[in-house]
Order: structure tokens, then C-alpha cells, then sequence
């Protein structure tokens, strides 16, 4: 019976289909599930929390700003540490074929949410075995949430142990999306809680359909959505890893819009009058870090004497094939707070040899670590290694490239003493300059477990970044980042590489799509011309 | 018989439990560890590290992993995904159908081109379609996948728009599983073209997948056809007068199509390896594509229960040639 009942429900979108509006995207990776909490990949929030939930707060479309999500205003107090959120009333959850909502969206949701991750005896803490709440801890929210309160049914308290100014950006995030209490109590009662991560139900602009695992995720409008409902009907995710096999199926007409096209077939892709590509500058950054602790490269004359000699432009146009900017702070340029007038290492490798001369190094000889994988931030390590090499080696500088299997290469390369320099990058999480300048250059991120590769401890640097993040005066915080990048600069701990060009490549006949600066495939906005 | 089908049986066992070892011990020796794949360039403290290492169960010796490995898999339990949470054999079941249907299609293929262009090649050694066709086997032979598929998309659903590019069916046609062969499923649906969808995108996957095992089945029946052809009892049939369609349709063919059927059987182990790269060129949601993905997250448990299912399925499929050619030849079933 029930499998007649869908097949019947399957008929009728297909009928329907000959006049809906079926937006089709050629996502590169399947979801490892749909409830966003438990993961940390971009592919999976693009499948379920941006679709299907909301959180709090939001990132306003196409920026890195934040906006009312769930929550429509919020009260922060005097010493920061307390922010009452006043919720949306009259938020509808999705229903499915296990599930129909009884009520709106609640405080109740709110906590549930919350407190399911943070607090390990919750009893849907570890709802499947093995799961664990990897954005939630990184994020230090463990240690930065001392309470959740109810006040009424549309207010909630949070406290905090400490003032954190970027916890309205962190909670934007998909890790703090909120789930229905409703929907998790109706799964326990019957038995199969593994659903909420199988058949995910939120408040978003798309309900969850199915999805044929490494296949196809099928998404229908939600006509109740509390925002602007989405202009398409259907929205249908064809799982499809290949770029050139991406690109294949966009010419076809069997996708309308694809994710990270090859740098190679950027040109095709502008040539093509049935395609257009929308590009901007990403939220990264590829960078060169020495080891700050180990002789020569302790001492900074030499680090910049090493940055002079590297030939930044032909990086970008080699490597990155022209599509991205050269990099001089370790922030992108789209990212508030960027300092604009600091000063790029100008490329001279004879004064290079004559710093290095001065400061007593010669028959220097070092190692590179090119790092095995393709990332948004870095397309070819091998080959920028090859290049730094060549530029090193004019100014007597022996290079010798190493690498290992990426697992082990994140892992060896934040062991203490580690032997040369490496290649790394960063795309940020949350647009706000704290999770770039805490998190890679921090002296608290420098020790095991961190992700400061250059080991670099700068104290003056580390105390600007301690203010900032306790400062919830914007203008404040950005002067004293600005000044940050300045002792960054002068201080030289990384060679800064580039900022990539984000591309996505669509049909002429999407309009509509807006690319977020965080990497997002987001759909609510697109339509299709007929 | 049933004697010989138990003594192949029992070879089955030690086999097994070596597949076992192997699979465990593959992917533990391969550097990286999924803790700090799963953490990526943020990094994770090394108490955060501990305390998920103890979570997943890896944290024991090696060897007690292996016995726990073990002992579940006699209670049918092949572990749960690290990375999906959900059960490998949940997972295997529902992609395996997919590489089935690929698999068995590639092979049809393989077999209805190899065999008689083989035969063919044989009975007119040294002509022109002997040489055309057995270096075209060679090249087929040496192709790499990834580049052939590609190339046959770019041409056929690029170029000449008549085949679709990927995906086993298309997205307009949405119906349940039922069977999980789409060819099947999509009669069953009753839906208007479906099955015209999902036989347009079976068409370039098999041929890729086709293409090596092709080039074996082709060699390897002409060789065996012209072993066979020089014997007496074709000469003796020949002096007979018996019409040369017949000698070599029922005296040579016969006898050559032994060593082909190990062939063919064996080429199920190659289907597999192939089926990795086809399956990823094609988006074809099946086993290979899994595996790829599985071991590039170091997801042990799918990684050692997925290959020890793939082992047994080519250790199932090579007993049953076995016992064709038990059926084929009574000499066999007695030795």
C-alpha cells in the first residue's frame, strides 16, 4: 500500500512536472546525510541546511553579513554576554509522509537544537552511534554557551561564559540550524530516530523529496515559506563528481547551473553564447608558511628577503591560470576589515640576496611542502613548488620539494620542528576576519591541535586579535585588524600566495543566482526562462 | 557432482578468510587516518583526537580489531559507515543493482562482439579483418577508461547530441525503487518513454566498460579457435565432407569455448576495477563509486566489508563458471 501511495505521489509530480518549473544542478559531491550538524562539508550544507533549514541568524544573500533569520531581533547585553533572541511567529515546518507538524516553529526547536550537540547526556546527543558535533566543537561553542534558557515560547536566552563578537556569524552557520523538537520526538516514539539525518524536515524554502543515494536529491518549493518562496517548483541535485563531465552535461541542456568548473575550461565556458559565468572573489586564501621556530626562519629579514624573491605574478598566471588576485594580507579583499594599505612584497630577487647577505644566510638550503590535493584556494601545489623553487634557486636559495598523502600532510605539517616550509589555504567559515586571523596565525593556534602553521606567536598581533573579538563596536574591531595585517606584513610568517576567482558556470537561461562569498549554492532566487 | 560442488566449496573458505585479512589490513596500511580527514585544515587538538579514535573503536591493538571485525561478521554485521552512519550492507544493497546492470551489460557486449569477431579472426587468419580486428583488440586492451569515456561523451552526447551525457535515466522521470535495475524499474513504472531514457543512458557506460574485456574475449577465442581447429578430429570432420559451417559451429566451437568461458568468468574481476572509473566518469551511482569515495575518506569499515563483498560476489561468479564447464566438459567433474 505504501509503495502504491508513492507511486502514486511519483505520477503526480511527473505529471506535473510537464509544467513546473524543474531547476537542475549538477552538485560535485553526494550529502554524507542530511542533518547538517554532524558534518563539516560544503557539498552537504549546499543539500541540506541551506535548502531545507534555517538558523538564528542569517547570511544576507551574497554578502557575508548578517541578517534576521529566525529570529527577528535580538537584545545584546551591556557587557556582551547575553543575547535574547525574539523568534518569528507563525513559521511552519515541512511535513512528510512520517510527519505532520502541530505546531509552529518554537523556543522549544531553538534549545533542542542547541543543546543536542553540546550536552553529551542529551538523549539525542548520539541519536546514531558514532556521531559527534565536529563544527560545534571547533567552533568552541562548548566552552562559549554556559546556558540556554526559555523565557517564553518566542524568546530564548543564551549566555555566554565571555564576550565573543563574532557569535552572531558563528550561529549563522549551517552547524546551528534549527531542527523541529516535533519531528524528533514523533521519530523516538516511532523507533526510527536514524530519519532525521535520512528524510531531513525544517522551515526552509525547499522540502526534502528523496534523494537515490550518489545519484539524484529531488527538493519541491515550499509554498508556506516564511521569506520569499522560491520561483521554482522543483529542485533537483543530479550528483555528478567530474568537472569535464559537469561541463558536458551544462552544454547538454541536462543541468542548468554546475559547481567548480576545470581552470582549463574557463575560456570554452566564456566562448559559449548558450552559457554564461558568474565569477568573484573568494573567501580564501593559499599561502606559503615557514617554520617561524626553526633557524634561519626565525628571524624575519630572512622570511622577507624569501618573499621578495618569489615571482607572485607568474604563480597567479601559471598555476592559477589568471583567475585570481595576487595576495598581500593573509584576509581577502571582500572580507571587512581588509587593509588595503599595506604593501605587497615588491618582486626584486637582487635585493632579496642582498637581505639575505645582511643577515648572515648563505648556502641556504630548504624544503617545500606541496600539499597532494586540489583545493578552491590552491588548483596545483606541485607546480607553485616548482615555480618558488626556480625563483628560490636564483638567489642561491636550494629548494627540494616534498609531499605527503593528505591525511598525513595536515597532520606532519603542525608537528613541532617540522622541517621547512609549507603550502596551505584557507576558506572561511563565517566572513568574519576572527576566523581567518585567530584560527591560521593566533599564538593559542600555534601549538598542537591548531592550525597555525607558521608556529608564529607574535604577542602584540595576538593581543589586537584577544580585543577585537571582545569589542562589539564594528569600526573598533576593524582598526584594530587593520592594524593586525601590519604587523603581519612586517613580520612575514607566511609568503601570502593568491586569492582565488571563484567561477559557476550556468545556462543563459538562469537568472537570478547569487553567489555567495562563502561558497553556498543557495536556489531560492533562480528562475528559468522557458 | 554435489562432491564437486563441496570441494570447490571448501577451497572457498581459507580463500575467504585470507579476503578478510586483506581487506582489514588494505586500507589500515594506507597513510591518514579518518579523524583527521573528517577535521581537514582546522585541525583537531590531540585530546579531541584521542577521544574520537576511542569513540570509533580504533584506539585497540590492531589485532583486536581485526577479531572484533571478525566476530560481527559471523553475526551478518558488516559495520556501520563513519562517514553516513548508516549500515554498509544497507548501502552495498542499494547501489550494488546498479553495477550489476551495468556489469551484465558490458558483458553481453563483450561476448556478442567478442565472440564472433574471434571466431571470425580464426577462420580467416592473416586476412584483413584478422589484422584490423586483433589490433584494434590490442588498442582496446591498452585504453585508458577515464580518457575513452570522456571521449565518447564529448563525441556522441556532445557533439552529435544522441546520447545523454550521464546519470542512469532522466531527471524527469521520478518512481520508486522496485527492483533497483533501472531497465526493470522503469517498465514496471508504466511511465511513457522511461524505458527509452534508461536504455539511452546504459549506452556509452557499457561500451566503456565493455571495451577491455572485449579485446580478452576477442584474442582469447581466436586463439583458442585455431588451437582447436588444427586438431584431428576437425580434419577428420573436414575429410568427411561435413559443410565447414557445421565443423566449425559444433566440433571447433565447442571444444574453443572452454577456455573462453574461464575468460569471460575471469573478466568479472576486471568488470570491477573498470566499473571504479566508469562509474565515476558517468555519475553512475554504483559499487566502484563508493569504494573510490570510501577510501578516499578512509571510511574503514565500508572500505574492508565493501571489498570483502566484492570478493565474494567474483568468488561466487568464478564457482559457477566452474561449474559450467563441469557441465560443458564431464572430464572436469571428475577431477
Amino acid at each position: 500500500m505504501k509503495t502504491l501511495l508513492i507511486m502514486a505521489s511519483a505520477l503526480a509530480i511527473t505529471a506535473a512536472a510537464a509544467d513546473a518549473k524543474t531547476f537542475v544542478y549538477c552538485s560535485e559531491a553526494s550529502p554524507e546525510g542530511f542533518d547538517p550538524a554532524p558534518y563539516t562539508a560544503g557539498g552537504t550544507f549546499d543539500a541540506s541546511a541551506h535548502p531545507v533549514f534555517n538558523r538564528l541568524t542569517e547570511f544576507k544573500k551574497g554578502t557575508t553579513e548578517i541578517e534576521p533569520g529566525l529570529a527577528e531581533s535580538w537584545d545584546v547585553s551591556a557587557d556582551g554576554t547575553e543575547y535574547t533572541f525574539h523568534l518569528r511567529k507563525g513559521v511552519k515546518w515541512h511535513s512528510n509522509e512520517k510527519f505532520t507538524p502541530s505546531r509552529d516553529f518554537n523556543a522549544d526547536d531553538v534549545i533542542f537544537s542547541y543543546e543536542r550537540q553540546g550536552k553529551a547526556d542529551h538523549p539525542w546527543h548520539q541519536y546514531i552511534p558514532g556521531i559527534t558535533y565536529e563544527y560545534y566543537t571547533s567552533m568552541a561553542m562548548p566552552e562559549l554557551i554556559k546556558s540556554i534558557e526559555k523565557i517564553d515560547d518566542y524568546t530564548v536566552k543564551f549566555t555566554l561564559n565571555q564576550p565573543e563578537a563574532p557569535f552572531l556569524a558563528n550561529i549563522a552557520m549551517p552547524f546551528a540550524s534549527i531542527v523541529s523538537k516535533e519531528y524528533a520526538d514523533t521519530l523516538e516514539a516511532a523507533g526510527t530516530r536514524e530519519d532525521m539525518n535520512n528524510m531531513p524536515v525544517g522551515t526552509g524554502p525547499f522540502k526534502f523529496v528523496a534523494y537515490q543515494k550518489d545519484a539524484v536529491i529531488r527538493y519541491a518549493r515550499n509554498a508556506e515559506y516564511w521569506g520569499t518562496a522560491p520561483i521554482i517548483d522543483d529542485l533537483v541535485f543530479a550528483i555528478t563528481p567530474d568537472a569535464a563531465v559537469r561541463l558536458q552535461k551544462l552544454k547538454a541542456g541536462e543541468c542548468h547551473l554546475m559547481p567548480y568548473p576545470a581552470p582549463a575550461d574557463i575560456e570554452t565556458i566564456k566562448a559559449d553564447p548558450a552559457l554564461k559565468l558568474d565569477e568573484q572573489a573568494g573567501l580564501n586564501v593559499g599561502y606559503l608558511a615557514y617554520n617561524t621556530t626553526v633557524a634561519p626562519f626565525d628571524n624575519p629579514q630572512v622570511r622577507k628577503a624569501l618573499n621578495m624573491a618569489i615571482n607572485q605574478n607568474a604563480i597567479v598566471e601559471a598555476v592559477f591560470q589568471g583567475a585570481a588576485l595576487p595576495a598581500k594580507n593573509p584576509i581577502p579583499p571582500t572580507m571587512w576589515s581588509y587593509n588595503d594599505a599595506v604593501q605587497g612584497d615588491a618582486y626584486d630577487p637582487e635585493a632579496a640576496k642582498k637581505m639575505l647577505e645582511e643577515a648572515g644566510v648563505t648556502d641556504l638550503s630548504m624544503k617545500i611542502w606541496a600539499m597532494p590535493v586540489q583545493r578552491p584556494y590552491m588548483p596545483n601545489a606541485r607546480r607553485t613548488a616548482e615555480l618558488m623553487q626556480e625563483d628560490l634557486g636564483k638567489i642561491g636559495v636550494k629548494v627540494e620539494i616534498v609531499s605527503y598523502e593528505w591525511g598525513e600532510y595536515l597532520q606532519k605539517s603542525m608537528e613541532p620542528g617540522r622541517d621547512g616550509a609549507v603550502i596551505l589555504g584557507w576558506t572561511g567559515d563565517n566572513g568574519d576576519p576572527d576566523n581567518f586571523l585567530s584560527v591560521l596565525l593566533s599564538c593559542d593556534s600555534a601549538g598542537e591541535g591548531g592550525a597555525n602553521r607558521a608556529f608564529w606567536c607574535n604577542e602584540a598581533f595576538s593581543k589586537l586579535l584577544k580585543d577585537a573579538k571582545v569589542t562589539a563596536d564594528p569600526a573598533a574591531r576593524t582598526k584594530l585588524y587593520e592594524e593586525a595585517q601590519v604587523i603581519f606584513k612586517d613580520q612575514a610568517p607566511w609568503f601570502t600566495i593568491a586569492h582565488s576567482t571563484q567561477y559557476v558556470p550556468m545556462s543563459a537561461k538562469v537568472s537570478g543566482f547569487q553567489m555567495s562569498p562563502l561558497g553556498d549554492f543557495t536556489f531560492e532566487t533562480v528562475d528559468i526562462a522557458e | 557432482m554435489i562432491r564437486f560442488i563441496l570441494s570447490k566449496l571448501l577451497y572457498l573458505v581459507p580463500t575467504f578468510l585470507g579476503i578478510t585479512l586483506i581487506a582489514f589490513s588494505f586500507v589500515r596500511i594506507l597513510p591518514g587516518d579518518p579523524v583527521l580527514l573528517m577535521a581537514g585544515e582546522r585541525g583537531v587538538t590531540p585530546e579531541r583526537h584521542a577521544e574520537l579514535t576511542a569513540q570509533l573503536g580504533y584506539d585497540k591493538s590492531v589485532v583486536l580489531q581485526y577479531f572484533d571485525f571478525l566476530g560481527r561478521l559471523l553475526q551478518g554485521d558488516l559495520g556501520h559507515s563513519l562517514v553516513t552512519k548508516k549500515p554498509v550492507l544497507t548501502e552495498f544493497l542499494a547501489l550494488f543493482p546498479a553495477t550489476v546492470e551495468l556489469g551484465l551489460c558490458a558483458i553481453i557486449i563483450a561476448t556478442l562482439i567478442g565472440v564472433p569477431v574471434g571466431v571470425l579472426a580464426a577462420i580467416k587468419r592473416g586476412s584483413w579483418f584478422d589484422q584490423v580486428s586483433m589490433t584494434a583488440a590490442l588498442v582496446g586492451f591498452s585504453m585508458p577508461i577515464f580518457w575513452w569515456g570522456l571521449l565518447l561523451i564529448i563525441f556522441f552526447s556532445g557533439i552529435l547530441g544522441w546520447t545523454p551525457v550521464s546519470g542512469r535515466i532522466s531527471l524527469l522521470y521520478f518512481f520508486p525503487d522496485v527492483t533497483g535495475f533501472m531497465l526493470i524499474d522503469s517498465l514496471i513504472s508504466g511511465q511513457k518513454g522511461a524505458f527509452a531514457s534508461a536504455l539511452s543512458h546504459l549506452i556509452l557506460p557499457s561500451v566503456v566498460l565493455a571495451t577491455i574485456p572485449l579485446a580478452v574475449i576477442a584474442r582469447q577465442t581466436r586463439s583458442a579457435m585455431l588451437e582447436v581447429m588444427g586438431e584431428d578430429y576437425v580434419r577428420t570432420a573436414r575429410a568427411k565432407g561435413m559443410p565447414p559451417s557445421r565443423v566449425i559451429g559444433v566440433h571447433a566451437l565447442r571444444n574453443a569455448m572452454i577456455p573462453v568461458i574461464t575468460t569471460i568468468g575471469l573478466q568479472i574481476g576486471v568488470l570491477m576495477a573498470g566499473a571504479i572509473l566508469t562509474e565515476t566518469i558517468f555519475s553512475w551511482p554504483g559499487i566502484g563509486k563508493w569504494m573510490i569515495d570510501s577510501i578516499s575518506r578512509r571510511d574503514y569499515p565500508v572500505v574492508q566489508s565493501g571489498l570483502l563483498l566484492i570478493a565474494a560476489l567474483v568468488m561466487i561468479v568464478n564457482l559457477l563458471v566452474d561449474l559450467t564447464y563441469g557441465l560443458i566438459n564431464p572430464r572436469i567433474r571428475n577431477t
